[in-house]
């Protein structure tokens, strides 16, 4: 870029005529006229790079910002926020003095290029998130959408992606507890992966993004800065890829687990000595990013040298080394006097660390590069000021069509033994089928807090080993419902996370999101996310649980071809003692499974329609939020006061799904009788929401009744814990060997 | 300044599934008439100074005692020309 | 009177404030030591945990062999202090040859993260006498390089003189040689194995199974009787 002479501020001022490639940077016409009104003149190439890349679509959120501002309009009042948007990540109360952090990112794109350090890196990337709120990371979650299960490209993505989450979460010691696992050919050639992670911390050690009191030092520590996916946020997270243009595809970063562990020992260790006032991790836009998020979240301004920043490739130019989007790094900002114990620490650690600037009086960040200055800028002109759009979006031409072709009009199992194979079918088709292969590339059991993983509704951690104090966490998110009505589609993933919460025996207390649709460039995908977002907006507003960040990944998409819209919902809960969680598996034969919840005839995005019929249409499950409140409220209850043993949630699958894994997990089978007014095929396959199965042991069958009674949730008995069949009375039976057989051969037999 | 590579190998009587798993992808691909792959690994060693018996020596305690696990691994040491050409 | 047991801290390592843990669950007073100290601080017996110790990047644990307090852990080991290693610290075991044979990549190439079932095959060593010989017990094992290789003769002898400690069962999770999941030296005082009994403490936590526990206990009891 600037291989003549250097392009510092007093060069850009006499020389305004100078072209600069604003185009290649991503930035648009009208977007760089805003910046060279904003700052009087043409910026320097460091600037444009600083500009460009804080105002691509992932790190302003130009598109979606508009909508997503509903999360905050529309949050319920709630006592236990302490952080909110805006930040790394929201922080949330759970009692005892503990706070605990939580956030889902995607790193879609990346890892769709190399699987392995696209994987690894993202969650590197969500772990510092979790480090720079001042909390200790506890657990990792990954929710996963790959394309067709027999797809021969899926089996060059899957392995990889979940290779380089164990390979990089594994080396950092953090137990994975949760995710999910869906394979859907709308994902091919744009594969999800998100990445969650939660952090745990006392109140009193939350930590902000900002750079107060002039004279403080900004210390740069860890890795090297090296010329890791240069423009990579503003090229490869922003525009879909192009096989024409293979120039746009810049190195992916590559990541180092290893490091990343010593930067987490080594920046508790300085937070528990009270030495830092603020931090920023360096992820997306590296240096551009946290240079200017801290100045601009501080009182004052700031000032760095360039020269300083430690490097792998003595060859970089400044632009490249603000760009630069090398792993491992991360910003503090230390009083004077405690810089030399910081960097003690971070010399028992064997991390590089070097005080790059300090804080400033004024209001503008000032970066210098062998004593001339090459950037002067307001930091929050870079950092918040970016563009805002209002998208044009429009409900497209086809929904009504898609929700016309309604799938409870597909035919139905007419014969016991059709009714039989289409439960085998089910429960091996690959996205209901056992995703242990998968799961058994992360350790569950490091940190020895792990109560429940997966495949259990929720991952549980405990957080204080005297009270037994506990966090759950739960992701969903159904693409296939969302495509046939957006606004439903999100209700339904957050009620599917907050049932999943509940069914552990945990209380709902907070939401994060990791939204995934495609251009939003197109009026049809932009609707989507519209009505994703209100959807979810108002659904947290209903169940009481507010958003406290999230993510946006657009431009997922091929040509025309945009993936479902995937809203992936976490939810949070709190449990005051964890020896009191409800596990999915049957404990005990002559134990009485409850259903909870109606069952109507409900079909539409259904596994079974996509198992049987390969159909997606008609319209998804209705939602009832304050049915789902009272059956949370039932589950926790029944949890408390120990009247029931398992409990599993109905989604994806419907009852026979739910009742194969408690069975399978349990190593104990079911005899269930189809109840009354329902028929078989509706009883076993519906995936109506606001559902879920319990076990009751019979000690404890009338005050379970009693209670359900009493609140107004119907609840059916269906059966009887038994055996080592799953019987339906009047149908079939199959045996645990034969179900487990077909449950867990799939995903191997596709991928090892 | 000269190049000492180590070439460190597993033994031959150690099964190596990475060099497998290779060997296997071969015919996928195209590749014919290969019996055996085995991985290893090459490390490159930048010495100052001259590369002489002494040196040499050091290097081969070097690897004998670090880069290698002499248990389940082999490995040789060898002056590299194109660098010293190089120079 | 309780015990000492010093727990070191390599920089990667994981599992050190989990195998803390276990020890003071177990009733002996847990005692952190550092990669960078010759120091053991007179503790009775050391713990080398899980993890992957500075990154692991040579070969699992060949780099932690060479830190300052693994010299002093070797002379002791030598001299009859007990020191356990599990995964990691079991892999740095035998790099540091206080047990024979060697780790390599689990043969299906992937880390792998079980309940697996073992049996004791040795009760007599250190940290193995509250458990019956030919008792079968259920231990998370977590690795990428778990598979355990050693030449015939090795294998011969360490079968000869019962120094295979422990034995996978039912399944072979990484293709170590004669299903050889930990071993012991001759004098009995240094044992290494693969899975974690630090992560089997605690019936609620992990696979919500105490069959890990008995490790802690037995040297414990060795220590304290002595």
């Amino acid at each position: 870029m600037s291989k003549t002479p250097l392009d510092t501020v007093e060069h850009a001022a006499a020389t305004p005529d100078v072209e600069l490639p604003w185009a290649e940077l991503g930035l648009k016409k009208d977007e760089y006229e805003r910046v060279v009104e904003i700052l009087g003149r043409r910026p320097t190439g460091a600037e444009l790079a600083m500009y460009s890349v804080m105002w691509s679509e992932h790190c302003s959120y130009k598109s979606s910002k508009v909508h997503l501002r509903q999360f905050g309009e529309k949050a319920p009042e709630s006592d236990a926020m302490l952080v909110g948007i805006g930040e790394n990540a929201g922080v949330v109360d759970v009692g005892q003095g503990y706070a605990v952090t939580f956030k889902v990112e995607s790193h879609n794109h990346p890892s769709y290029v190399e699987p392995y350090q696209g994987a690894a890196t993202g969650v590197g990337g969500i772990v510092r998130d979790i480090i720079a709120m001042g909390a200790r990371p506890v657990a990792v979650v990954d929710p996963l959408r790959f394309g067709a299960a027999d797809h021969p490209d899926t089996k060059r993505v899957l392995p990889g992606v979940v290779a380089g989450i164990g390979g990089y979460g594994n080396c950092l010691g953090l137990p994975n507890i949760g995710g999910e696992v869906v394979f859907d050919a709308c994902y091919q050639g744009n594969p999800l992966v998100n990445a969650g992670a939660i952090g745990v911390m006392r109140h009193e050690d939350i930590h902000l993004a900002k750079a107060s009191g002039a004279g403080n030092k900004v210390i740069l520590y860890g890795a090297r800065t090296g010329g890791d996916g240069i423009g990579g946020a503003s090229i490869l997270a922003s525009e879909t890829f192009d096989d024409a243009k293979p120039s746009k595809r810049p190195a992916v970063q590559v990541g180092d687990p290893f490091q990343e562990k010593l930067l987490i020992e080594c920046t508790l260790e300085a937070f528990q000595e009270k030495l830092v006032v603020g931090i920023q991790d360096l992820g997306a836009a590296g240096l551009s990013c946290a240079t200017s998020e801290l100045a601009s979240n501080g009182s004052g301004g700031m000032r760095v040298t360039l020269d300083d920043v430690p490097l792998r490739d003595s060859t970089l130019s400044p632009e490249e080394i603000l760009m630069s989007e090398s792993q491992e790094r991360m910003c503090a900002v230390v009083e004077p006097e405690k810089v030399d114990r910081f960097l003690e620490i971070c010399d028992k650690w064997d991390v590089i660390a070097t005080v790059i600037g300090e804080v400033t009086d004024g209001d503008r960040l000032e970066i210098f590069w062998h004593g001339e200055k090459i950037v002067d800028v307001d930091p929050r002109t870079v950092a918040h000021d970016g563009p805002v759009y209002e998208r044009p979006y429009a409900r497209p031409s086809w929904q009504d069509e898609l929700q016309a072709d309604d799938a409870n009009k597909l035919p139905r199992p007419e014969t016991s033994e059709e009714l039989k194979d289409q439960v085998l079918k089910l429960v091996g088709s690959p996205n209901q089928a056992s995703k242990q292969w998968i799961t058994q590339q992360y350790d569950h059991f490091v940190q020895g807090n792990t109560v429940l993983a997966q495949p259990e509704d929720s991952g549980m951690i405990r957080v204080d080993e005297e009270s037994g104090l506990g966090v759950a966490i739960a992701t969903d998110g159904n693409g296939r419902y969302a495509k046939l009505d957006p606004y439903t589609g999100a209700q339904l993933a957050l009620a599917e996370a907050y049932r999943n919460v509940a069914t552990t025996g945990a209380k709902p207390l907070a939401v994060s999101d990791c939204l995934n649709f495609g251009s939003p460039e197109d009026p049809a995908v932009m609707w989507q996310f519209a009505e994703a977002v209100r959807g979810l907006a108002d659904g947290c507003q209903q169940l009481g649980t507010p958003v406290t960040g999230g993510n946006v990944s657009l431009y997922n998409q091929t040509g025309e071809a945009a993936i479902h819209p995937t809203p992936v919902v976490a939810v949070l809960g709190v449990i005051d003692d964890v020896a009191r969680r409800t596990p999915v598996a049957f404990q005990e034969d002559g134990q009485l499974l409850y259903l909870l919840g109606d069952t109507r005839e409900e079909f539409g995005g259904s596994a079974w329609s996509q198992v049987i019929h390969d159909h997606l249409g008609g319209l998804p499950p209705k939602v009832d939020l304050e049915r789902e409140r009272l059956l949370a409220e039932i589950l926790i209850s029944a949890s408390r006061d120990g009247m029931i043993d398992s409990a599993h949630d109905l989604s994806d699958g419907g009852l026979i799904q739910a009742v194969v894994e408690s069975a399978l997990l349990g190593g104990k089978g079911a005899r269930l009788v189809v109840p009354d007014g329902l028929d078989a095929f509706t009883f076993l396959f519906s995936e109506s929401a606001g559902r879920a199965i319990v076990a009751v042991p019979r000690s404890e069958e009338l005050r379970f009744n009693d209670m359900c009674g009493a609140r107004g949730l119907p609840a059916t008995r269906i059966g009887v814990v038994d055996g080592d069949t799953v019987e339906v009375q009047g149908e079939f039976s199959l045996s645990l060997a034969e179900l487990r057989e077909v449950h867990e051969r799939t995903i191997p037999a596709l991928l090892a | 300044m000269a190049r000492v590579v180590v070439d460190v190998m597993l033994k031959p009587e150690i099964l190596d599934p990475q060099g497998q798993a290779v060997q296997r992808a071969l015919p996928r691909l195209g590749f014919e008439g290969i019996s055996d792959v085995r991985q290893g690994k090459r490390f490159e060693l930048e010495v100052d100074g001259p590369v002489d018996e002494a040196a040499l020596a050091r290097i081969n305690d070097l690897a004998e005692s670090f880069l290698a696990n002499t248990v389940i691994e082999d490995f040789t040491v060898r002056v590299e020309e194109v660098a010293e050409a190089a120079k | 009177m309780t015990a000492r047991i010093g727990v070191v801290t390599f920089p990667g390592s994981l599992d050190d404030r989990d195998t803390q843990r276990a020890i003071r669950v177990a009733g002996a007073e847990p005692v952190a030591l550092w990669h960078k100290d010759k120091d053991l601080k007179q503790v009775d017996a050391v713990v080398l945990c899980g993890g992957f110790s500075y990154g692991d990047y040579l070969r699992a644990g060949a780099i932690a062999r060479f830190s300052p307090v693994m010299d002093t852990v070797i002379d002791q080991a030598k001299a009859g202090l007990p020191v356990l290693g599990i995964c990691n610290g079991f892999q740095i075991l035998t790099e540091a040859h206080l047990l024979p044979g060697g780790m390599l990549g689990n043969d299906h190439l992937h880390f792998i993260c079980r309940d697996q079932k073992l049996r004791v095959e040795n009760a007599d060593t250190a940290w193995t006498t509250d458990y019956e010989a030919g008792q079968e017990i259920h231990i998370p094992l977590k690795n990428m390089d778990g598979r355990y290789v050693a030449d015939q003769r090795t294998l011969d002898e360490l079968e000869a003189e019962g120094r295979v400690a422990f034995r996978y069962v039912d399944f072979n999770p990484n293709g170590s040689l004669n299903d050889i999941a930990g071993i012991t030296n001759e004098a009995g005082n240094v044992v290494g194995l693969m899975p974690h009994p630090e992560h089997a403490v605690e019936s609620l936590i992990g696979t919500g199974r105490t069959d890990g526990l008995p490790f802690f206990t037995s040297i414990l009891k060795k220590l304290v009787n002595a």
